[in-house]
C-alpha cells in the first residue's frame, strides 16, 4: 500500500515530458507573438483594421507605435467618407519573415505536445483522477476557503504530484479547455487558407481582425496564469516541485 | 472538361505532398519545395502539407458588399517608376508614360501556346468581380473589390500541360514568386485589373496584378510582366519569408 500511494502522488512520465515540451514551445509562441504584434501594435474588432482605420487601441512596444509617415490620402471614390488609401514613407520595424515561421513552428510543437497529453490524460485516467473535482470539492464553501489562504498566502507545501485543490483545478481546467481551444482558434482565423474552407470561424469571433484581438488577449491571460503558477511554485517549494516535475520524485 | 482537369491535377498535387517526405530523405537532391535544410522552412512545408491534406482546396473565401469596401494602405513597391527607389524599372517607366498601351503579360514555360496578352486581350476573358479581404503578414487587414479574369482560364487558354506543377510570377519591380496548381486553379485566384470599380492604381500594382485570397497579402504580387508555368519548383533562394503562406 505504500509503494502505490507513493506512485500516484508523483506526476506521470507523459505529463512531465508535455508540461516541458509545451512550456519551451509556449515561450517561444509569446515571444515570437510579441515579436509579431510589434510590426503592427494596433488592435481593431471586426473584419478590417490598418493605419488608415481607426484602431481600438494601440500598443507602445515598437517604434511604429502611432508612426507618421504616410503620402497624402487618395479618395476611391468621390462621394464624402470614401475609403482611401495612401502609402507609406516610414521605414517599419518588421521582423515577421523568421517571427511568423517560428511562431508557426512552436505552435505545431505544441499542438503534439497537446495530442499526446490528451490523449494519455483521457485514457490513463489522469483527468478523472487528478483534474476533475473529487466529490463535493467544488462547492462554494470549498472555494470560499481557499481563496482567503490563497490571499493570506497560507498555501500548503508541495505534494510533489498532482494533489490539487479547488482553484487550482479550476485554473488548469480553465487553461486546458477555455484559454488553450480559444488561442488556437482565433489563431486559425487569422489564416486565409483555413477561414476559406472554415467561414464559421470569422463569423464566431466577429471578423478576422476581432480574432487577432481576442488571441492577444488570450495570450495575456495565459501568461498571467504562467506568473501565477511560478509565483505558487516558489511559495510552494521551487526545488521540490521542479524535481517532481522534472525527474518525477 | 474542365472538371476532369482539376481533378487530375489535383492527383497530381497530392501524390507530389506525399513524396515530400521522401524527398526530405538525407541524400535526394531533386528540387522541392524551399526548406534550405531550415527548420523554420521546414515548419512551413509542415504547415503546407497539412493545409493541403486536411482542408479541400477549391473553397471559396468569404466575400464581403460593397458597403464593407474599406481603407487600403500601400506597401511594398508602390510605383516602380520612381527613379529614386532601389524597385526603379525603366521598361515600367516607359509603359506608364505610354498608360500601358504596349503592356503585355508573358506567358510560357509548360504551355502548349506561349505568347503575350495586352490588357485588352485579358479583359476580353470572362470577367470575375470579387469583394475580398486582404489579410497582410504584418497584422492589418482591407477589404476591396477586384475585377480580373481568373488565372486558370488564362493558363488554360494558354494550353498548360499536364506536368504543370507551379505557376511562377515575374514583377517589374524585381520579386519573382510562385504558386502550387491548387492556388494556381483556385477560383478567386484573378490577374485583376480593376479595384473598386477603376482601374488598378499604380500603388496597387497596375496595370495587373495577382489576387490569391487564400494566402497572406505578399503572394498577390503586383505589376505583372511575366508567368511561367514549370514542372519542378524553381529555388529562388531563402528570401527569409515563408514561401506557403496560407496561414
Amino acid at each position: 500500500m505504500p509503494t502505490a500511494l507513493s506512485n500516484r502522488s508523483s506526476h506521470s512520465t507523459w505529463v512531465r515530458i508535455t508540461h516541458w515540451v509545451g512550456t519551451i514551445s509556449f515561450l517561444l509562441l509569446l515571444y515570437t507573438g510579441v515579436t509579431i504584434l510589434k510590426a503592427h501594435p494596433r488592435l481593431y474588432w471586426g473584419e478590417v483594421g490598418n493605419d488608415l482605420t481607426p484602431a481600438l487601441f494601440e500598443l507602445p512596444i515598437s517604434k511604429n507605435y502611432k508612426h507618421g509617415g504616410w503620402t497624402n490620402e487618395v479618395a476611391f471614390y468621390s462621394t464624402k467618407g470614401s475609403p482611401v488609401s495612401a502609402s507609406r514613407t516610414f521605414e517599419i520595424y518588421n521582423e515577421n519573415g523568421w517571427g511568423r515561421s517560428l511562431h508557426f513552428l512552436s505552435g505545431w510543437i505544441l499542438v503534439f505536445a497537446g495530442i499526446i497529453y490528451l490523449l494519455y490524460a483521457i485514457f490513463a485516467g489522469h483527468f478523472r483522477r487528478n483534474l476533475w473535482p473529487s466529490s463535493g470539492q467544488f462547492s462554494f464553501t470549498n472555494f470560499r476557503k481557499d481563496i482567503w489562504d490563497h490571499v493570506k498566502m497560507k498555501i500548503a507545501n508541495a505534494t510533489g504530484g498532482p494533489q490539487y485543490g479547488p482553484l487550482q483545478k479550476l485554473s488548469y481546467l480553465l487553461v486546458l479547455f477555455f484559454l488553450m481551444p480559444l488561442i488556437i482558434l482565433t489563431g486559425l482565423t487569422m489564416s486565409p487558407a483555413v477561414t476559406a474552407t472554415h467561414q464559421w470561424l470569422l463569423k464566431i469571433f466577429f471578423g478576422a481582425q476581432s480574432a487577432r484581438t481576442i488571441h492577444f488577449f488570450a495570450a495575456a491571460l495565459l501568461t498571467l496564469f504562467l506568473l501565477v503558477h511560478i509565483i505558487m511554485i516558489i511559495k510552494t517549494g521551487f526545488k521540490k516541485q521542479m524535481r517532481s516535475m522534472t525527474i518525477g520524485k | 472538361m474542365e472538371k476532369k482537369y482539376l481533378i487530375s491535377r489535383r492527383t497530381a498535387l497530392i501524390t507530389g505532398v506525399s513524396a515530400i517526405g521522401a524527398l526530405l530523405l538525407p541524400g535526394c537532391k531533386k528540387p522541392t519545395l524551399p526548406t534550405y535544410g531550415n527548420l523554420l522552412r521546414m515548419g512551413d512545408l509542415l504547415t503546407y502539407s497539412a493545409q493541403r491534406a486536411l482542408l479541400p482546396g477549391q473553397s471559396l473565401a468569404k466575400e464581403y458588399s460593397s458597403g464593407d469596401i474599406s481603407s487600403f494602405p500601400a506597401t511594398g513597391t508602390v510605383n516602380p517608376a520612381d527613379e529614386t527607389t532601389k524597385s526603379f524599372s525603366q521598361e515600367y517607366a516607359n509603359h506608364l508614360r505610354n498608360g500601358f498601351a504596349d503592356w503585355k503579360l508573358k506567358i510560357d514555360g509548360k504551355v502548349s501556346k506561349p505568347g503575350s496578352y495586352s490588357l485588352t486581350d485579358l479583359q476580353k476573358f470572362p470577367l470575375r468581380k470579387q469583394i475580398t479581404r486582404h489579410t497582410c503578414e504584418e497584422g492589418w487587414t482591407a477589404i476591396a473589390e477586384w475585377n480580373g479574369v481568373p488565372l486558370g482560364l488564362v493558363l488554360q487558354q494558354a494550353g498548360i500541360m499536364q506536368s504543370a506543377r507551379f505557376v511562377n510570377f515575374y514583377s517589374y519591380d524585381g520579386w519573382i514568386d510562385s504558386i502550387d496548381m491548387m492556388d494556381a486553379f483556385h477560383p478567386q485566384t484573378i490577374l485583376a485589373y480593376g479595384m473598386n470599380g477603376k482601374d488598378l492604381p499604380i500603388q496597387h500594382g497596375a496595370p495587373v496584378r495577382l489576387r490569391v485570397e487564400t494566402q497572406i497579402g505578399y503572394k498577390s504580387m503586383k505589376y505583372l510582366q511575366r508567368i511561367e508555368v514549370t514542372d519542378q519548383f524553381i529555388d529562388t533562394g531563402d528570401s527569409g519569408w515563408a514561401w506557403y503562406t496560407g496561414i
